[in-house]
């Protein structure tokens, strides 16, 4: 039927003919042509800009002018005494804010999903949902009041528990463990609104018949529920691979310090530090090109995964 | 043992509730900490005796961040910014997502710009060559600096593209026999039934821009022109700068120098600057499930 279909259509194209068909798609190129000039110029334009990974850039002189290196900003950028910590760092922040950023939230829909009150759903939805839509910037300005040592409710709490003050913001052990709580304080009501959502697709007679067969809640949960969005689970998981070097820049870079730097430095705050602010313009783009290359490899591994087991595409 | 599973129900859902509870509160409390501050006295802040109620009620924060210049400077960034920016995004993600929602038939180049656009979510050249294109685009303090390279959220195009192409193709076919350009079908025929994905991308582009901090920080060259959440930055990370030039404050200022403090002060700008969020926050909640659930349609 379909193909029946589609040769008719092509038949009555060729009779209209290929001019026709060229007019009336000439409107379409217009529409598309300023984002295409937009991302050409400000996407493909820095790619190409990338270049300068491999030169000795001189702004002044440009793309054009300035020497080719090859390879030697990468070999300078990895014979950096911090290179290989500040991967690490990257590493252990980002895989622990993916483990918590997926499990926090699960645990949450599912024990959101136990009460039947839309009342109290929503009521609770609405709170969780805040801090998710506020900038680093704002969060910030409350997590350093919120964590003083001498003057903030945490370490006042922690107080009347007879336990002395902690430095959060500029203890090398607090700090990446700070990081990672806050982000996913920040993100986990948002994060659950997919899985409520796969949580009401599930049949409701499955659990008819579940109780039926004498199954008990927890039951219900481990062979009904858990199952019903194992797939959503999966892609989001596999979804979040590509940000194995996202340490989270507008959080930390808000909220370090040199004394964290041993932990708490991440790939994009130096790069941040190094091409921004020391100007190193050639050393700082190997760093991001290096982390672009890695995070192109973790982004198609984790679409061909997400494709091959949940059926998702993005187009 | 009915009567007893339904007694261990219970319990369960009390304590869940608690819980629950709790864990919202905790969501929601720093920011009623972060009011109850703006709205105390500076001997109250300093003496730690505030927590979630103000106390020695007091609005001279907000009357001296009032007063000052450079809070409603940059308020006025960026509000110019939001007005600006969230037009451009929207005018370019409905003129992209228009063509390329129709199929290889009807515009053969549908997938070359499809690729094109996709592939700048796969890479980008990274922070130094943006940076580097900016300035050689003449935009440095500039607002155009905090626009055009985002003019295509390329992900939020895909979410309105996915959405004209669950249309049903009706409705275009009777609009194209009827002598409709693409432009009138896409006004009046495909923009009229779009309401929620259109209304969806809007407030996603509205809270990216007034979010956005970045961008003003390394663009913007004068204090000036640093939209409001770069300005605040600068108030966050060195409290005491919002004060440095106290000296030749005039008469009324002086007096309300002496009720606030950095502390104080910080607060009200911080609360000031997610009041915006909040007037939109039903709206968020409405629709951003569905924006969710739509990016994730198949195409």
């Amino acid at each position: 039927m379909k193909i029946k279909h589609m040769t008719m259509d092509k038949k009555s194209i060729s009779k209209i003919g290929k001019r026709n068909r060229l007019i009336r798609e000439l409107p379409l190129h217009f529409m598309i042509i300023p984002a295409f000039i937009i991302v050409a110029i400000y996407s493909y334009g820095s790619m190409l800009g990338a270049g300068i990974a491999f030169q000795d850039f001189v702004p002044t002189k440009g793309l054009f002018g300035s020497d080719w290196v090859g390879l030697e900003n990468f070999r300078r950028l990895f014979a950096l005494p911090d290179m290989w910590q500040v991967i690490g760092n990257t590493i252990f922040i980002s895989v622990s804010k993916m483990i918590g950023g997926i499990i926090v939230p699960v645990v949450f829909a599912l024990l959101l999903n136990e009460f039947k009150s839309s009342k109290i759903r929503r009521s609770l939805q609405t709170m969780v949902y805040l801090p998710n839509f506020l900038s680093w910037v704002i969060l910030s300005g409350i997590f350093i009041d919120l964590l003083s040592p001498s003057s903030g409710i945490v370490n006042g709490v922690l107080g009347l528990l007879g336990i002395e003050p902690i430095f959060f913001l500029g203890d090398k052990i607090w700090f990446p463990i700070t990081m990672i709580i806050t982000d996913i304080w920040k993100g986990f009501g948002f994060g659950s609104v997919i899985y409520l959502a796969a949580l009401t697709g599930i049949d409701p007679t499955l659990y008819e018949s579940a109780v039926i067969d004498g199954a008990n809640r927890w039951k219900q949960i481990l062979h009904i529920t858990l199952p019903g969005i194992l797939s959503t689970i999966i892609l989001m998981t596999v979804l979040s691979m590509a940000n194995i070097l996202n340490g989270g820049f507008d959080q930390i870079y808000n909220l370090y310090s040199p004394s964290v730097y041993a932990t708490g430095d991440i790939l994009d705050t130096m790069v941040f530090r190094l091409g921004i602010e020391r100007t190193q313009y050639s050393l700082a783009t190997a760093a991001g090109l290096f982390k672009s290359g890695v995070s192109l490899i973790f982004i198609l591994a984790s679409y061909y995964l997400a494709d091959r087991f949940a059926g998702y595409r993005i187009f | 043992m009915k009567i007893k599973s339904s007694v261990s129900r219970k319990i369960f859902l009390v304590l869940n509730f608690i819980f629950l509870t709790s864990l919202a509160l905790l969501c929601v409390l720093p920011f009623i900490n972060l009011l109850a501050i703006s709205f105390s006295s500076k001997e109250a802040v300093t003496s730690g005796k505030v927590t979630f109620l103000p106390v020695d009620f007091t609005a001279s924060s907000y009357s001296f961040i009032m007063q000052s210049q450079a809070f409603l400077k940059a308020v006025g960034v960026s509000v110019v910014r939001v007005i600006l920016g969230v037009s451009v995004n929207l005018l370019l993600i409905v003129l992209t997502a228009y063509p390329l929602s129709k199929s290889k038939q009807q515009f053969r180049a549908r997938n070359f710009y499809s690729w094109i656009f996709v592939l700048t979510i796969l890479f980008s050249g990274g922070l130094i060559p943006s940076y580097m294109i900016v300035r050689y685009t003449g935009l440095f303090d500039s607002i155009w600096a905090l626009i055009l390279p985002g003019a295509l959220p390329v992900f939020n195009m895909l979410v309105v593209m996915n959405y004209f192409r669950s249309l049903p193709q009706e409705l275009e076919e009777a609009a194209y026999i009827d002598g409709a350009s693409h432009v009138r079908t896409l006004i009046n025929v495909v923009l009229p039934v779009s309401t929620p994905t259109i209304a969806t991308v809007t407030l996603f582009s509205f809270v990216s821009h007034w979010n956005s901090w970045f961008d003003g920080m390394i663009y913007m060259r004068t204090v000036d022109h640093y939209p409001l959440q770069t300005y605040l930055r600068t108030v966050v990370i060195n409290p005491e700068a919002f004060f440095r030039n106290t000296a030749n404050l005039n008469g009324d200022l002086q007096i309300l120098l002496g009720l606030v403090n950095a502390r104080t002060t910080n607060a009200a700008q911080l609360f000031l600057a997610t009041i915006p969020i909040l007037l939109i926050y039903p709206f968020l909640q409405k629709y951003f499930t569905t924006g969710l659930v739509m990016g994730s349609v198949k195409g």
